[in-house]
């Protein structure tokens, strides 16, 4: 028992989340096989809700999971197998975008890495030491703040308080979206009866 | 950089895996050919910025967080991207659909 304390859990599990993340997202980058990538990708976002858990937001790992991993991928899943053809499972891009592209991504991530360790209150210790998964209840309030009502902020400040910290508004705006959307990508992607293909494509694509 | 990266886990650590996603996923809309590959590098740099939007808003890593806030808009974000994702792959589909390919260097009918 007084091992298990002395093991830091949390830090053993964000090491093996965020690495299985960090690894599978280079693996989609570098894997020239879509299929593949597809798997990478689900892996990748997978470790990501597991990040979410250790930092105590246990509603948004969970919605994380079931929309990104369950529905999203499943879509990207379904339009890779509605357009895999043989030519079309590898295609590679030119050494000189990857060139160029390897120059200013590592030249952006030093730079972002830079300012992640640079500002001292970000680096300081956390002020709890225990695991964030087990004290969080965070579903309710969230529930409660996006039908305009900020039970987390009843004690703050009075401007605050009349309608300016709910999240009514945007939520009934991302459902009237997300429906717009939906329709839209059901008219857009319906199946035509007739096929007109104007102009020919010959077979496999050039590299440049 | 290995220095920070033994000690007690921060919202820096935090931040690190999230500039590593974005990076890669910026990388990915740049260099694939494929449509539903920058589709992907789409989904990663918006996952990116979601774990930094979770960790500012963490109780657990800063003693004065975002809040509930944070965890409000990486909900938005989550749903404004299967939104997205829905109507790009309904996109890809139609330009497959009426191109007989995938590969988006061949989409150059508007060039000049």
């Amino acid at each position: 028992m007084m091992l298990l304390a002395a093991f830091p859990l949390y830090d053993f599990l964000f090491m093996l989340f965020a690495i299985m993340a960090c690894g599978f997202a280079v693996g989609v980058l570098f894997s020239t096989n879509i299929v593949r990538m597809a798997f990478y990708l689900v892996i990748s976002l997978g470790s990501t809700a597991g990040l979410f858990f250790l930092a105590g937001a246990e509603f948004v790992g969970a919605m994380q999971l079931m929309i990104y991993v369950g529905g999203t991928m499943v879509l990207l899943i379904f339009g890779v197998m509605l357009t895999a053809q043989e030519r079309f499972i590898s295609l590679q891009a030119s050494g000189r975008d990857w060139i160029l592209g390897l120059i200013a991504g590592s030249a952006l991530l030093l730079l972002l890495l830079n300012a992640a360790f640079s500002v001292p209150k970000w680096t300081a210790d956390r002020p709890t030491d225990t695991l964030a998964v087990d004290q969080s209840k965070t579903a309710t309030p969230l529930g409660l703040a996006l039908a305009g009502v900020r039970a987390d902020k009843l004690g703050a400040d009075e401007k605050l308080q009349p309608g300016m910290s709910g999240y009514l508004l945007p939520f009934v705006i991302v459902s009237i979206h997300l429906l717009i959307v939906l329709i839209g990508a059901a008219y857009m992607a319906r199946t035509k009866r007739k096929q007109v293909v104007t102009n020919p494509e010959p077979t496999g694509g050039s590299a440049d | 950089m290995i220095f920070p990266l033994l000690s007690t886990i921060t919202v820096s650590h935090y931040l690190a895996v999230g500039a590593v996603m974005f990076v890669t996923g910026v990388l990915c809309m740049a260099t694939k050919r494929n449509a539903l590959g920058i589709l992907m590098g789409i989904e990663l740099v918006l996952n990116g910025a979601n774990i930094n939007f979770i960790a500012f808003g963490s109780p657990y890593l800063r003693s004065e967080s975002l809040g509930l806030d944070g965890q409000l808009i990486a909900l938005f974000v989550i749903v404004l991207a299967a939104a997205e994702a829905a109507v790009a792959l309904a996109i890809a589909l139609n330009f497959y659909n009426n191109h007989s390919t995938i590969d988006v260097d061949r989409a150059d009918e508007l060039k000049g």
